[in-house]
This record gives C-alpha cells, sequence and structure tokens, in this order.
C-alpha cells in the first residue's frame, strides 16, 4: 500500500511538471499537437475510406508506413549503443546519460507499434493477434516473433526507466538486482529486435531485393547511426536548456562508435551493391530500380544518391576526430547521417523491394498526402512521449524534482 | 395525416439494459467472441453463417447462400494449363469475376494474363499484363494466365501472423476473411503476385452476385483483408469444373484429383512437357504449366 501512495505522488508530481513549463516549451507542444490533430483526421478518413487513400496497392502492398517503422525499430535498438560503454565497460560519463537512451527506446517503439497499426486494413481486429482472445502463428510467422520482441523490449526499458526515475524522485538509488539484469537482457533484445525485423523482409524468397542473408547486420549498423543521431542532438539541446551537464567526452564517445558504425554500413551496401552488379542477374532489375531507375520509372533515383551522398558525408564527418569534435560539423554529421539512413532503410529498402512486382510490373509507389500527414502524426505523437518523458525525467536526475520528506515513513 | 398505431412500441430504458446485458453476457459465454473457422463449435458456425446469409441478402435484396462444404475425402486438387494453346482472350478473367464475386470498383481479378514474347520465353521481366491488340493472338506472343498456385509448400500461409490463411486437406489454400488483419505479409510473400487486397469497399452490382457462395471462397468480402483464388471452392468440392476451365474456349485448362490416377491431371503431368513457375523457389505449385502440342 505504502509503496502505491509513493507512486500516486509520482504520478502526481509528473503531471504537474509536464503541465508547467516555459513559452517555447508551449510552442513546442502546439506544434505537436496540431501534427497529431492533422494526422488523426487523414487517419480517421483513410479508416472510413480504406487503404485506397494511401499510394500502396497490390503491386506495392507495403510503403511509407512500413518504411518507417522498420527505421524506426533502428532507432529503438540504438539504445544499445549507450548500455553497452555504460554498463559492460561501466564508463562513468555515459552512465549519466544512459537513461536517455532508454526514453527515446520507449518513444520509438510507441511509433513502431503506431506504424504498424496505421498499415493494417482492419485495425479494429488487432486482437486476433493477442492470445487467448486471439492466435498468434508463433513461431511460424516472424511477424508473430517481430510482436513479441517489440513488446517485451518495450517493457524492459519502460520497467527499467520507471524504476530508476521512481526511485530517484525518493532519493534513492536504483535497486541494482532490478536494473543491472534488466539492462544487461536489453543489449540481447535490441539487436533481437532488429534482426527479427530484418528477417521479416529476409525470409521472403518472393523478393530478391530483401532475400539477401546481409540485411540483419546491415539494419544492425544503419540503426547504429542513425538512433545515437537523434540522441547527440538531444543531449546538446538539454545541456543548453537545462542545468544537465553532459561532458564532451560522452558525445565525443558516442560520435566515435558512430563513425565505426557509418563505415559498416557503407562497407555493408558496398558488399551488396557488388554482389548485385557483378553477377548480374535478372535480379539487379530492383537495385537497378532504386539507383538508376528502369526505362522512364526514375521517381526514386534522386533519394538513392541522395542516400549515398549523406550516409558518406556524415562517416567522412565522423572518421575525422576533429570534426566529430566541433560541434557545427557534429551537428552537421548527424543530420547527414539520419536524413541518410532514413531515406536509405525507409523508401530505399521498401519500395524496390517490391519494384517491379512478382509478376514483372512496375508500378511507381510515391507516398500521398494522407501517408504523409499520418506518418507526420505518429512521428508527433512519439516527440510528444518523449518530450513529455524527457520533462519529468530531467529534473529528477538534477535532483531538482524529488518528494517532500514531510511526514512521510520514509 | 393519421399517424398508424406504433406495433413496437419504443423499448423503455430498463428493457435496452436488460437486453444489452444479455447480448454481453451471451458473447461472453460463447467463448469470447468470434474465433477463427475450426475452432468455433459446429452450432456457433451454424448461427454465424444464417446470419452471414441474412446479411447478404439484405445487401444485395437476393438469397444468398452460404456453404460450409469440407473436403472430399481421397481428393487432392489440381490444376493444368496448356500454354500452347491459349491465346490470351481473358474470358477466364472475367468467368472468375463473376464467379467469384470480385469487386468491379476497384477492380479486382485473381487471374492475371501476361503477354510475353516468344523469342525471349516465359520471362516475368519483360511481360505485359495490359496487352490490347485488336486481335488475339498477337503474332509473335504467346500467353501465361497466372493466378493462386496453390503451393504445397505455401510461403503465404507460413507468414501469416494470425494463422487466418492455411491449406485444407483437399489442397486449396483458402483466407479467413473475418480472421484477416489486413497485415499484407502474405502478399509480401507470394511470388506469384496471386493475392489481393481490398484497398476500399468492394463493390458488386446487386444483379451481378452470384448467389451460391462458400464461406471460405466467394462470399462477399468485407474492406481491408485480402482474397485470392480457392479453384472454385463453391464449385469443385460438389463435383464440378472451376469457372475458368469451363469458360475457356479452347481448352487449355485442366482440372482434377491429383489422387485419381485415371485422371486427366494425371495424365497430363505424366504424359507431357510439365513445368511450374519459379521452380527455383521449391515453393511447389499444384498448378501446372505445359505444352499440349
Amino acid at each position: 500500500m505504502d509503496t502505491l501512495r509513493l507512486f500516486s505522488r509520482f504520478v502526481k508530481g509528473s503531471l504537474r511538471l509536464v503541465l508547467t513549463g516555459n513559452r517555447s516549451y508551449w510552442a513546442w507542444m502546439a506544434f505537436l499537437a496540431a501534427l497529431i490533430a492533422s494526422g488523426a483526421s487523414a487517419y480517421a478518413h483513410q479508416v472510413s475510406t480504406g487503404l485506397v487513400m494511401t499510394a500502396m496497392r497490390d503491386q506495392v502492398s507495403w510503403g511509407f508506413y512500413i518504411g518507417n517503422f522498420t527505421f524506426l525499430v533502428g532507432v529503438a535498438a540504438a539504445a544499445v549503443v549507450l548500455v553497452i560503454p555504460a554498463y559492460i565497460y561501466d564508463w562513468k560519463p555515459i552512465r549519466e546519460i544512459v537513461i536517455y537512451g532508454e526514453l527515446l527506446a520507449v518513444s520509438a517503439i510507441v511509433m513502431c507499434l503506431l506504424f504498424v497499426m496505421v498499415d493494417i486494413g482492419r485495425p479494429d481486429r488487432f486482437w486476433h493477434l493477442i492470445p487467448p482472445w486471439g492466435h498468434l502463428n508463433f513461431p511460424q510467422s516472424i511477424l508473430a516473433w517481430d510482436v513479441l520482441v517489440l513488446n517485451v523490449y518495450f517493457l524492459i526499458n519502460f520497467v527499467v526507466v520507471t524504476h530508476i526515475l521512481f526511485r530517484a524522485f525518493h532519493g534513492r538509488h536504483y535497486d541494482k538486482r532490478v536494473v543491472v539484469p534488466l539492462v544487461l537482457l536489453s543489449i540481447p533484445m535490441a539487436v533481437g529486435i532488429h534482426t527479427v525485423t530484418a528477417f521479416l523482409f529476409n525470409g521472403l524468397a518472393a523478393r530478391p531485393y530483401w532475400n539477401s542473408s546481409i540485411l540483419a547486420p546491415q539494419f544492425l549498423a544503419s540503426a547504429f547511426c542513425s538512433g545515437p543521431a537523434i540522441l547527440l542532438v538531444v543531449l546538446q539541446v538539454l545541456r543548453r536548456f537545462t542545468r544537465f551537464e553532459i561532458q564532451n567526452e560522452a558525445i565525443w564517445k558516442i560520435a566515435e562508435l558512430m563513425a565505426y558504425a557509418a563505415f559498416l554500413n557503407l562497407f555493408l551496401h558496398g558488399a551488396e551493391a557488388f554482389k548485385e552488379y557483378y553477377s548480374n542477374t535478372q535480379h539487379l532489375l530492383y537495385t537497378e530500380y532504386w539507383f538508376s531507375g528502369l526505362g522512364a520509372h526514375r521517381t526514386l533515383v534522386p533519394y538513392a544518391w541522395a542516400a549515398v551522398t549523406l550516409n558518406s558525408l556524415a562517416f567522412v564527418l565522423f572518421i575525422v576526430p576533429a570534426w566529430r569534435r566541433h560541434p557545427v560539423t557534429l551537428n552537421l554529421g548527424c543530420l547527414a547521417i539520419y536524413a541518410g539512413c532514413y531515406i536509405d532503410k525507409g523508401m530505399g529498402l521498401i519500395i524496390p523491394g517490391l519494384t517491379p512486382d512478382a509478376l514483372g510490373e512496375i508500378y511507381e509507389y510515391f507516398p500521398t498526402t494522407t501517408e504523409l500527414r499520418v506518418a507526420a502524426g505518429v512521428f508527433a505523437l512519439g516527440f510528444l512521449v518523449f518530450t513529455l518523458m524527457l520533462k519529468v525525467a530531467v529534473p529528477i536526475t538534477l535532483g531538482e524534482f524529488q518528494t517532500e520528506r514531510t511526514g512521510g515513513a520514509h | 395525416m393519421k399517424q398508424p398505431p406504433d406495433e413496437q412500441p419504443n423499448l423503455t430504458r430498463r428493457q435496452f439494459a436488460s437486453m444489452a446485458a444479455a447480448a454481453a453476457a451471451g458473447f461472453v459465454l460463447t467463448a469470447c467472441g468470434p474465433k477463427r473457422l475450426y475452432e468455433m463449435p459446429t452450432d456457433r458456425l451454424k448461427a454465424r453463417i444464417r446470419e452471414m446469409e441474412r446479411k447478404y441478402a439484405e445487401e444485395f435484396g437476393t438469397a444468398v447462400t452460404v456453404a460450409d462444404t469440407p473436403p472430399i475425402p481421397g481428393v487432392e486438387f489440381a490444376y493444368a494449363l496448356d500454354i500452347s494453346r491459349c491465346i490470351g482472350c481473358r474470358r477466364c478473367v472475367y468467368a472468375c469475376v463473376a464467379e467469384n464475386n470480385q469487386s468491379r470498383n476497384p477492380q479486382i481479378q485473381w487471374i492475371r494474363v501476361l503477354s510475353m514474347d516468344k523469342d525471349k520465353g516465359v520471362d516475368f521481366s519483360d511481360a505485359d499484363p495490359y496487352y490490347q491488340p485488336e486481335q488475339v493472338p498477337q503474332e509473335g506472343h504467346f500467353y501465361v494466365p497466372v493466378q493462386c498456385q496453390q503451393c504445397r509448400n505455401a510461403p503465404c500461409t507460413k507468414v501469416c501472423p494470425t494463422g487466418a490463411t492455411w491449406t485444407e486437406k483437399d489442397g486449396i489454400v483458402v483466407i479467413d476473411y473475418d480472421w484477416c488483419i489486413g497485415c499484407r505479409y502474405c502478399m509480401a510473400a507470394c511470388p506469384y503476385g496471386a493475392r489481393h487486397f481490398n484497398w476500399a469497399q468492394p463493390s458488386i452490382p446487386k444483379d451481378e452476385l452470384n448467389p451460391k457462395t462458400h464461406y471460405l471462397g466467394n462470399r462477399p468480402r468485407p474492406k481491408g483483408v485480402v482474397e485470392k483464388c480457392t479453384f472454385c471452392i463453391q464449385r469443385t468440392r460438389n463435383g464440378r469444373y472451376p469457372a475458368c476451365v469451363e469458360v475457356c474456349p479452347v481448352g487449355a485448362r485442366k482440372f482434377g484429383n491429383l489422387l485419381d490416377p485415371a485422371s486427366e491431371i494425371r495424365y497430363v503431368i505424366e504424359n507431357k512437357r510439365v513445368l511450374v513457375l519459379k521452380e527455383e523457389l521449391n515453393t511447389m505449385p499444384k498448378f501446372f504449366y505445359f505444352y499440349g502440342t
């Protein structure tokens, strides 16, 4: 009962925190709310009319939504980039900020689940996946595996951050017996969510573009680029606007790890491109559609080369120590790698995988306004969750926000 | 104007509450709402089918039957298509649309006829599904109609996260339209483009509905689910040929029981030059192509 009372005090305090803020906080919230409202109205229209509101058709049956889902699984997995140095090597500068990686993971998973929800034709039947009411085709369907690992990963991160913050709120240190095993478990789980998501595509022999064993490692490499890129920007924003101190060493270390990941990402892409172009089989069609277009069908070509350019630029910016330490080039690198991976793993993975279709037809997919609005709404909702969690987490970790110790049992 | 006396008086709040409570209790008692087809007790399935028939009859203004005819023991269906005979007339496509109640708008067609170049052979990257010459067959071309290949090693059923699609004992790959969540993973997994999604509310003109339907086959589908060829399950389980076999003007389409040594399909497989599409994927189709002449 006591814990319950303490917890309700924690919740009430958190509510008070998120309801107070300066003008820019409210402007940001209003911006997110507007995007969410626009997304919700577009989604309502999509539900009543059907997925015909999107540009997806039988030929290209997955599109922007599943692309965003795939990308965000990578962002969620990237928390592990902080967890490993923090807990395995016990490197203190990162240990202080690891909780922000976990908060990002929680928000990213929320977005992932929403992107799946907006993509399915019958969201009203979502419960068909959930035993005992529904039927989860486990272990046959990799999608069933994905549902499982994503939810477990979400739970682990949610429990860890809630525990740490709740304890800190009451002025106590977190319980190592709870946190350490869970955090250690989150490492293979992070690799797991991304591997399973890669296998989702990888396992389909019908789609040669995806049916490549390099897919899972390449997913991980690009995840360890794009996820930390968001974190680095967020950490710098926090350092600027709050009393929170983040050592430069921590930021530089993350940037260094990103340089290796960016290299690996480019290398794996190169290896795949070599195999496709040198062997020059019929399966080259999909890669060609992405990089050079097929005949007059060239919609994605500028995106392909933008991704290559951005990813290469980011690699150069991160690998040179002086550049990754300079705030301008560092942030430029973060933006470049985020955008590069976003194009690459969203549109660049899904669309060429389905173009030409199984019977050789070329249907050129490009997202409709409905898809863009719904996706923006989902991102806004994710950022809203992230913002609210940060609003509570930052003061708690700074010790600015703690329970008043008056008349309590403690 | 004089109001006619109310035959059904308005419900009182109390009556409504007790009816709602009874409905809720009934829902819980019948094992928590709908289940997958074969997990449903028989009496519930029957009730469900009656309800379905009533609903369709109301919607289309005609009596509709929804059969749940089971597989015939000792029967495994297979199909063979004579590439050398097919003239690309697409009569099969339209017979299939009419028989199987496919949506007219947006258009859904379970059979896709590909026009191919005789110089290139069976090459999907050079196939044209939208050929429109004055007359078929066109010089220098041959035709490969593609529909669900009813794979023995079906990639589509394996990936379904809810188990809403499976292979029946007679070899027909079916979908439970009431259980499909519309994730379209099966469509990504299918190497033959055989699965089609209801991107919008399907529409069939009232007078064009085929009222003889099967639960797993041609009953009208809702928006947001996947559908595909079922070898005309509503016909073939009653000893009839699929509509596409019946309509083919050149007799290019053969159908029968793989387990019957005297069947035409066995004759074709044993005596003709037979091939399956994308053999290297090991999907093991029960839909064969052959050169009859």
